[in-house]
């Protein structure tokens, strides 16, 4: 895609390139007299100091003339540059490439240097720019020794199909040995051979039979952009193949909406599973729960604060610290809250909800307080930043996670209702409160302790939509009505009820959305859940039995 | 237990009657104040502190008040210091009505400076017309609009929205283009007016992709793929954001996950600025790029010492400025300009003294106040750098003039403001009456 132009500015206007030459060559005197370097100023030197007039196009040329240099030294510089590793001084038109170890070393002869001088500052790219580096990168690692790489070279060929490779690709493509790089090289070939206007209609066509067989969006990307010059019988198979990519294609973007919905559910279910808890059991319209996922996406934050400041080899594990931690904060809270305010108001619900909405506003205004009214920038850590194929979808490792967690979290909440002491206590005061406390069961302190375990959850949630989402004071307005949605969709009381609601919501979302947009799907879903209310108004599934009325 | 109780209600109530006592003698001290008010001019400021816009417009309140402390530290304005009066409309729309009120009527002040979304812009306008009084209002807007007492020291489309798609046209060489926005007036405006430009331009329908999300949208999976799709059609694509606040680092952290990179199609936003991205880790959105008049990395004198004293003012050696920023301290020193030049702080006189003003930018220009209140200001397109900040790409020759009314919409393109010789905001000049679309 990248437009051939890249290389062919160089000759532009001659009299400034005589200038810059000859400045280049009385500057390598200089430097031969000053530091006694064995070098002769040749053309690289000369682009090299290009580098130094903080001019695009000057940046351009240099990148252009370094890459097709053919010296040693040219793979390390236009890394270098990518990086943002390569600094020039503008006063003595030298340049200088720092390396991943942090040692100087002159660009143009490669001669150690002590440091930095005062004046020079990073050579500047544009995106124009980053694509001609990427294309020169591409084509000096297409024989590196790691096969990574390699395929990445040859991937980059493939897009920006640059005639000037072929031969190299071809000398690489017959001694390649791995498979994946071999067929990597076959494809850039191809890609080159389509675009290439002496190439024969019979090597154009094998072409598109190979860049069909890849059929991804970028194989759809360079049939289409072939536009209708080609000769007819090539564009005639380019037509064909684009029809056929496209509609493997469509069906995985149905494999991917599914997955979108899944990944959608997930979030919903780990923002609602908190609620499911204080409003399905307990009964309590809660309208802070939002911010207590927002403290624990504070939580998240301090603590990798901390780990920035003084740890930060373990950044990596600040999310698996925050957790407990956000649990524990979220729902002391929770307690605290249940024992100030919510117990006097039980069997009260419109009490309730003016008083924690009211909560949720004075909450939110005291992080406000706390930590400023912006952003606060919960980071990435490396397992949880990027994405991997899937045949034609892309996953992204945090979506993936963040499923993954929910579930977990789904699974640890379900075990412990039911298998433990606590859990069984919960049960037996929500389904019939007098007779528990008639067995001894003290009732306050399980209701104390539910409140808890629903804020907790809420603040492991927080701990995961940091992840995805802004940490700021209004993180939780934005899951509220989300989470009782799904509740009540659900059916108010069932956990099971919850998941399946979630799933189902979120999967919803994701097929309407390319069809109405967002705007319009986030609509028709409210209408819809309108309309299912209407026929069953306590949920998906219902609970039955006595417990209902009591 | 006992004693202890009615002792604790005792000191109570002691306390009580000391609050109350404490707070009529502060009233008492108010009131004197306001009588002594005379000697110190009044500036309203009408940013919200809580509620969803805060996290851009608490910035703008500290500006403000850090204008005023240097215009005090100078003797303020006509012998008199100037004094703010600030005020929490709390980022609901009826409140900014119902609070500037408040500042024009109780508070007495001769000047608001306030407002950051068209819809709060829209519900003060009226308040302002019946009480005459005079708002700057300070970040880029949709345009078709201008009020005798409102002043617009933000960008126009036309100087903002029109020169970023030239430069992705130009520069870029982008055949394709993607207008993705939250759904509401600012963007679906914007939006309007580039399509149209697009189509004047050449610009095929089926090369234009609009988009439009809920505010806060979080989940951009569909979108982004969606933005991919559409990307590989074989011509170079770029996408257009007028996404606002929030919704921003969720779709910039997609992006960068679902491996969309600068040098395939940028992203040129246009309420993305310094602020926005201390939220974000920049890594991944390397080359995407901004349009806006004023970013804090340009090398200017005049912008080198604004930055050091806002740092000194604000105590914080990391704190970062931005666009509707520069548009306050623009819009700030017109006023004193205006305020000294008709020795008056009365709003007709101020309201016609203004037109015409100049006053420095911090990007090394001097911009200048016009007679449709809007102002005349230098582009710069900026791409993103790892460190948060913008390394200016391009930038226009010279200062760009705002337009109040639209060159590209049918509905506007006959209009002008001119609050100096037509004394009207919506004059058509092809009929050569006042009055034509608007207000």
């Amino acid at each position: 895609m990248s437009p051939p132009s890249t290389y062919s500015c160089r000759g532009r206007n001659v009299p400034a390139n005589f200038l810059d030459r000859l400045r280049a060559i009385v500057l390598s005197f200089f430097l031969i007299a000053a530091f006694a370097v064995p070098a002769l100023a040749g053309p690289f030197e000369d682009a090299v100091a290009k580098f130094a007039n903080d001019e695009f196009s000057d940046t351009d040329e240099a990148i252009g003339l370094i890459a097709s240099s053919g010296n040693a030294l040219a793979f390390p510089i236009i890394s270098a540059l990518q990086d943002g590793r390569l600094s020039a001084d503008p006063e003595s038109k030298r340049v200088f490439v720092t390396g991943a170890d942090g040692k100087i070393v002159d660009a143009a002869t490669g001669a150690a240097v002590a440091s930095l001088p005062a004046g020079a500052s990073a050579v500047r790219l544009n995106n124009r720019l980053r694509r001609a580096v990427e294309a020169a990168l591409g084509s000096l690692t297409l024989l590196s020794p790691d096969p990574a790489k390699r395929i990445a070279a040859a991937q980059q060929v493939f897009k920006s199909h640059d005639e000037a490779a072929l031969p190299v690709i071809d000398g690489a493509l017959a001694k390649e040995t791995n498979k994946a790089a071999k067929s990597a090289f076959a494809e850039a070939r191809a890609a080159i051979l389509l675009y290439k206007s002496d190439a024969s209609d019979a090597e154009k066509l094998e072409s598109i039979a190979i860049i069909k067989a890849r059929g991804d969006q970028e194989a759809l990307a360079l049939l289409t952009g072939l536009g209708s010059d080609a000769p007819p019988l090539v564009a005639q198979a380019a037509s064909s193949a684009i029809a056929a990519i496209q509609s493997n294609l469509a069906l995985w973007s149905m494999v991917q909406n599914a997955w979108y919905g899944l990944s959608l559910g997930s979030v919903l279910l780990l923002a609602a599973i908190g609620l499911a808890i204080t409003f399905g059991v307990m009964g309590v319209i809660n309208m802070a729960h939002g911010e207590m996922v927002m403290i624990g996406a504070y939580t998240t934050f301090v603590v990798q604060e901390v780990i920035r400041t003084s740890y930060p080899g373990l950044f990596d594990y600040s999310l698996l610290m925050a957790v407990p931690l956000a649990f524990l904060v979220a729902g002391a809270l929770g307690v605290v809250i249940e024992r100030s305010i919510i117990r006097f108001l039980y069997g009260r619900p419109l009490e309730t909800l003016l008083a924690t909405w009211g909560l949720s506003l004075v909450l939110q205004q005291a992080v406000r307080t706390a930590f400023g009214p912006t952003n606060r920038e919960v980071g990435n850590p490396s397992w949880m930043s990027g994405a991997f194929e899937l045949g034609q979808i892309t996953i992204t490792y945090n979506r993936l996670w963040i499923l993954c967690f929910t579930l977990a979290v789904f699974a640890i909440l379900l075990a412990m209702l039911r298998y433990t002491a606590l859990g069984l206590e919960m049960r037996a005061v929500t389904q019939n409160r007098r007779m528990a406390a008639s067995m001894g069961i003290a009732t306050s302190r399980v209701d104390a302790l539910t409140f808890g375990l629903g804020s907790g959850i809420a603040g492991i949630a927080g701990v995961a939509l940091s992840q995805i989402d802004n940490v700021s004071p209004n993180l939780g307005q934005s899951y509220i009505i989300d989470s009782f949605m799904v509740v009540v969709f659900g059916g108010v009381g069932n956990l099971w009820g919850t998941l399946v609601g979630a799933f189902t919501l979120g999967i919803a979302n994701k097929f309407l959305e390319p069809v109405a947009g967002a705007v319009l799907g986030k609509i028709a879903i409210l209408v819809l859940i309108i309309l299912f209310i209407q026929k069953r108004p306590r949920g998906l599934f219902a609970l039955k039995g006595r417990a209902i009325e009591a | 237990m006992l004693t202890q109780l009615t002792h604790d209600i005792a000191t109570l109530s002691r306390r009580r009657w000391l609050a109350a006592t404490a707070g009529l003698v502060l009233g008492l001290a108010a009131f004197t104040n306001a009588k002594a008010a005379d000697d110190t001019i009044k500036v309203g400021v009408l940013h919200s502190l809580s509620g969803t816009m805060a996290i851009s417009e608490t910035t703008l309140k500290d500006t403000v008040l850090f204008l005023i402390d240097e215009q005090n530290k100078k003797g303020g304005i006509l012998g008199k210091k100037l004094e703010a009066v600030v005020v929490d409309p709390a980022s609901n729309w009826p409140l900014f009505a119902e609070k500037a009120r408040e500042l024009i009527t109780k508070n007495k002040v001769s000047v608001v400076f306030g407002c950051w979304t068209s819809v709060s812009r829209k519900s003060v306008l009226p308040v302002f017309k019946e009480l005459n009084s005079i708002l700057f209002y300070p970040v880029q807007y949709e345009g078709e609009e201008s009020e005798r007492n409102v002043f617009y020291t933000g960008a126009a489309p036309n100087q903002q929205a029109i020169p970023a798609v030239d430069y992705l046209m130009k520069d870029e060489k982008v055949k394709r283009w993607v207008l993705a926005g939250t759904d509401y007036v600012y963007p679906r405006t914007t939006n309007k007016i580039l399509e149209a430009y697009l189509k004047s331009k050449g610009v095929k329908q089926e090369d234009i992709m609009i988009n439009y999300t809920p505010f806060g949208h979080s989940d951009w999976q569909t979108i982004v793929a969606d933005i991919k799709k559409f990307g590989s059609a074989g011509k170079k694509t770029a996408v257009v954001s007028t996404i606002n606040g929030d919704a921003n680092v969720p779709f910039y952290k997609e992006l960068g996950n679902q491996g969309i990179k600068a040098t395939d199609i940028p992203v040129v936003a246009f309420s993305v600025g310094e602020e926005e991205l201390a939220g974000i880790d920049t890594k991944p959105l390397l080359g995407h790029l901004a349009a806006w008049n004023y970013f804090q990395s340009i090398k200017d004198p005049a912008n080198e010492k604004f930055i050091k004293a806002w740092q000194a003012y604000t105590k914080n050696p990391k704190r970062v400025t931005n666009d509707p920023m520069e548009a306050h301290v623009i819009g700030f020193e017109m006023w004193v300009k205006a305020v000294e030049k008709v020795k008056s702080t009365d709003a007709d006189k101020v309201i016609d003294a203004l037109p015409g003003i100049e006053a420095k930018n911090l990007t090394g220009g001097t911009s200048k106040m016009l007679p449709n209140h809007h102002i005349t200001k230098p582009v710069f397109i900026g791409e993103i750098k790892a460190n948060g900040q913008f390394d200016v790409v391009w930038k226009t020759p010279g200062l760009v003039a705002g337009d109040a009314w639209s060159k590209e919409l049918d509905g506007s393109k006959d209009l002008i403001g001119d609050w100096v010789g037509k004394k009207c905001g919506n004059y058509n000049t092809k009929t050569n009456k006042c009055g034509g679309q608007g207000s």
